[in-house]
């Protein structure tokens, strides 16, 4: 996100689905010229290095400065089969435009504006970037269409295999498509990545949830392969009395409502309280500005320091009018007489020593209980995990994070290899898109490593 | 603040900064506009018979997203009756005496055409001529331009006859579409010419269109080589201008031509050997305003030089100026990396590697920080990398002790020696 380019700043109360438009908007066709040649062409470049799909960056930039745009999309997709969502949410400054030599010169390459520039070209000329391979003879089932489940999809349809996605909701793309905020990336642009991996094939069965339309075992038994790529749950309670009080919403739901129109307009001239300080929670109090809400606070607390969000983000959300309350503990939802939200009691909290995370824990301060008030309450403390299905599939897992051969991702079930959100955590992985997509790529080498044979085939 | 004014030629102007005689000077107008804006002098553009110019006439190269790196035209000479064009040289004059007006010619070559407009243009009051040896496309056909300029005994013959009826300055525009410029350069001076100018446009194709297969420019779907000029063209320019200033046997004034847009492109002229220097392209491009930054850039560059006046800063580089046989075999510079600049972008060294004579070497200190290196043992002095750089400072070519100076020439005349 570049703050100083960004448009669509004023929030519309007539028409809410406005204020969910892209807020930062493409280059234009001169503004992607200059930036692409700008760029030094870098040998060894640093941005390669920093993106976790090693997207040839400095080819895909050359590419659209030569004007061969749909080569240039292609270097993107190669290496990242969302290279379009990544190019509008991955936090490239802590990644390749944080790598960019030219930092420690002028100002650094739009590296995510520039790949949005070319992915965007090939979204409006309906262009075919890949094929799908000769077919192998062999089968892999996919359990999550998401950024890592698409990843895997679209790599071992290159290779040859007859690739079959099983996807919970009724779109496929997961957070992408759900979970992302329209004014960072819009739906269909997450829908164009789903349509390019079923035009090889790949059978995408939406709208059905393994463990109860399929079972696990039908699946273990009926492919050669399987990806587990189930991403993370709803945001789990926090454990305060009222919880249950008509208001209080999980923030992954509430952004999922905001993807399509048409928008909730009971929030106009609210007070909402966000509970959390991770990037979803920054979501969720964003999202709930542009519904119209008047009043948006953040609770969380440890402070500034110890939140989770990107830095990027929360310099947005400050610009958006979030109020932060540090080291603010909530203890309780307060109900009126018809069991609606009416506040949340606090309480302050210091910073006592440091946890096992290196993070400073936070204590109540005694006798400093508050109340701030509410009409609605969103709960962003992370996630929940599919342990029921993890432990259905027979796989070893800590908290629900499913253990994997760090070099291929292969599980405690040797057919099963597993990718995306559904490893992360407990020191192991990252919670990125971008990550996903390179956990779905190297999970469907290693399954053809494994199937096929020793020797990487040609894809094309 | 130093002294801009020059005298070229016998030729009076407040700057050296002159239009070129091109669109730019096509119409008393534009002059007197140029003239408002700073211009010193004017080239007013090529009185002669008026002819018909075609629709689509320029075209550009554009580099790397930069607009106008080099320009190309197929524009003639005025498209305008000769009445017309001295009755607003007459009024310009008589607005700005202290302007300098050249009127640039080109007639057929026959004695008594060359003595009739020069006698016409200069009752109108011009302060001096130039006569177009140089357009390459167009007159040529007709026997003019580029056609009489590549031959060095019509370029002697025709200066002659334009001498024999001139009594003010005479300055004949040589063509670069040829091999020894100093040729026609010598002819001109051999036929009385009291200046030279150089380059005129250089023979050229500026693209062709990847959906049409058209040429670029073309005129109903056919097209014929254009002028080519602007920035690309000027280390063409300034090597011309150079073999003429250091040629002992032209010695007659040299106003520059090619690709100057800046200041600093005007000093270098001025550096090897010109009096003047003239502009199409950059006023083409941005207008007549830029001529202030010309002339306040150059004020402030004579200035922090310490020098008074334009004459001070002309050909001081010529005499640095030699052929191949005469540098020094023995001189010797290598390139070093100055870790603290270098952003780490490995042009270097992959410029030297694939291109070069791969002496650059990429290494991770001990804390793992990633730095370049020159082994210098290895390394020709060749420049590359300082010209692949990106950032200034960052790659400095150092001298290192050598030995004796031992030049080409000298070498082959000390192996000739019969050994005592």
């Amino acid at each position: 996100m570049h703050m100083n380019r960004m448009k669509n700043r004023s929030v519309s109360l007539t028409d809410l689905s406005q204020n969910f438009l892209e807020i930062e908007p493409d280059l234009t066709a001169r503004e992607a010229m200059g930036e692409a040649n700008r760029c030094l062409y870098c040998y060894d470049a640093p941005c390669i290095t920093a993106c976790p799909t090693s997207i040839n960056i400095p080819s895909f930039i050359k590419k659209i400065a030569s004007g061969n745009l749909k080569g240039s999309a292609k270097v993107i997709m190669e290496a990242n089969p969302v290279g379009a969502s990544c190019a509008r949410v991955c936090p490239t400054e802590e990644l390749c435009e944080g790598a960019c030599v030219l930092n420690h010169a002028s100002q650094p390459i739009m590296i995510g504006n520039l790949q949005r520039h070319a992915t965007n070209w090939a979204i409006h000329n309906h262009a075919q970037l890949f094929k799908a391979g000769e077919k192998n003879g062999k089968s892999a089932a996919i359990i999550g269409g998401g950024p890592a489940g698409l990843s895997a999809a679209r790599e071992l349809a290159r290779l040859g295999f007859e690739v079959t996605i099983f996807e919970a909701k009724e779109k496929a793309g997961g957070l992408d498509t759900y979970g992302i905020v329209s004014f960072r990336l819009p739906q269909r642009v997450s829908m164009w990545e789903v349509e390019q991996v079923e035009s090889l094939g790949v059978t995408i069965r939406t709208n059905t949830i393994v463990g109860r339309d399929i079972s696990p075992d039908d699946i273990l038994e009926s492919y050669d392969a399987v990806v587990l790529a189930v991403g993370m749950a709803s945001v789990p309670p926090i454990g305060i009395q009222g919880e249950g009080a008509k208001g209080v919403y999980d923030a992954i739901e509430f952004v999922e409502s905001t993807k399509i129109p048409p928008m909730d307009t009971h929030l106009i001239g609210k007070k909402v309280v966000v509970i959390g300080a991770g990037n979803t929670a920054i979501d969720a109090a964003t999202c709930s500005v542009r519904l119209g809400a008047a009043d948006v606070k953040m609770l969380y607390r440890r402070t500034e320091a110890e939140m989770t969000a990107y830095e990027f983000e929360y310099e947005f959300a400050k610009q958006e009018g979030v109020e932060f309350r540090w080291l603010t503990q909530p203890v309780g939802i307060v109900q009126d007489e018809k069991g609606a939200v009416k506040g949340v009691t606090c309480i302050r909290m210091e910073l006592g020593a440091a946890d096992e995370s290196g993070r400073r824990r936070p204590v109540p301060v005694e006798g400093s209980g508050f109340t701030v008030e509410a009409d609605a309450v969103i709960r962003a403390i992370g996630q929940k995990r599919y342990t029921g299905l993890i432990e259905a599939f027979g796989l070893t897992h800590k908290w629900g994070t499913v253990k994997v051969n760090l070099d291929t991702l292969q599980t405690s079930n040797p057919k099963v290899y597993a990718a995306g959100d559904v490893i992360f955590g407990d020191g192991q992985g990252d919670a990125m898109v971008v990550t996903a997509a390179e956990q779905g790529k190297r999970a469907a080498y290693s399954i053809y490593k494994q199937l096929v044979g020793p020797g990487m085939a040609q894809t094309s | 603040m130093a002294d801009l004014r020059i005298n070229f030629a016998g030729i009076q102007s407040p700057n050296p900064f002159w239009l070129a005689s091109a669109p730019p000077t096509n119409s008393g107008y534009q002059v007197q506009r140029a003239f408002e804006a700073g211009w010193g002098g004017a080239v007013w553009k090529t009185l002669g018979a008026p002819i018909i110019n075609t629709s689509s006439r320029f075209a550009a190269l554009h580099f790397n997203g930069q607009r106008v790196a080099g320009f190309n035209n197929i524009e003639l000479i005025t498209d305008r009756p000769l009445e017309v064009n001295l009755k607003e040289i007459y009024e310009t004059k008589k607005r700005f005496p202290n302007h300098a007006v050249i009127a640039s010619l080109m007639v057929e070559p026959k004695q008594e055409k060359w003595h009739e407009i020069v006698k016409k243009v200069e009752a109108a009051g011009v302060d001096g001529l130039e006569l177009n040896f140089g357009c390459p496309h167009g007159m040529a056909e007709r026997g003019m331009g580029a056609a009489s300029g590549q031959v060095p005994e019509l370029v002697e013959k025709q200066t002659m006859w334009a001498k024999e009826a001139a009594r003010t300055p005479v300055i004949v525009k040589l063509t670069p579409n040829i091999t020894d410029i100093t040729a026609t350069a010598w002819a001109a001076v051999q036929g009385g010419a009291d200046a030279i100018s150089m380059i005129n446009t250089i023979n050229s194709l500026a693209g062709v269109d990847l959906d049409s297969w058209n040429t670029i420019p073309h005129v109903a779907g056919k097209g014929a080589h254009g002028g080519y000029c602007g920035p690309a063209v000027k280390p063409i320019a300034l090597n011309m201008v150079a073999e003429c200033a250091r040629s002992p046997e032209i010695n007659v004034p040299i106003s520059g031509i090619g690709g100057i847009g800046t200041w600093k492109d005007a000093a270098e002229f001025i550096l090897m050997g010109a009096g003047s220097v003239q502009v199409c392209t950059a006023a083409m491009h941005h207008g007549f305003s830029i001529v202030e930054d010309m002339i306040d850039g150059l004020s402030n560059y004579l200035d922090s030089k310490g020098l008074a006046s334009v004459e001070e800063l002309m050909g001081r580089t010529v005499p640095r100026y030699s052929d191949w046989g005469n540098l020094d075999l023995n001189y010797k510079v290598v390139a070093h990396i100055n870790r603290n600049t270098c952003i780490n972008c490995n042009k270097c060294h992959i410029a030297c590697e694939d291109t070069a004579h791969q002496c650059i070497e990429m290494l991770t200190s001990s804390d793992g920080s990633k730095y370049l290196q020159v082994r210098e043992e290895d390394c020709v002095g060749c420049n590359l990398c300082s010209i692949v750089c990106p950032v200034d400072g960052a790659i400095d070519m150092m001298e290192i002790p050598s030995g004796p100076p031992m030049t080409w020439n000298e070498r082959q005349a000390a192996i000739k020696q019969p050994i005592a």
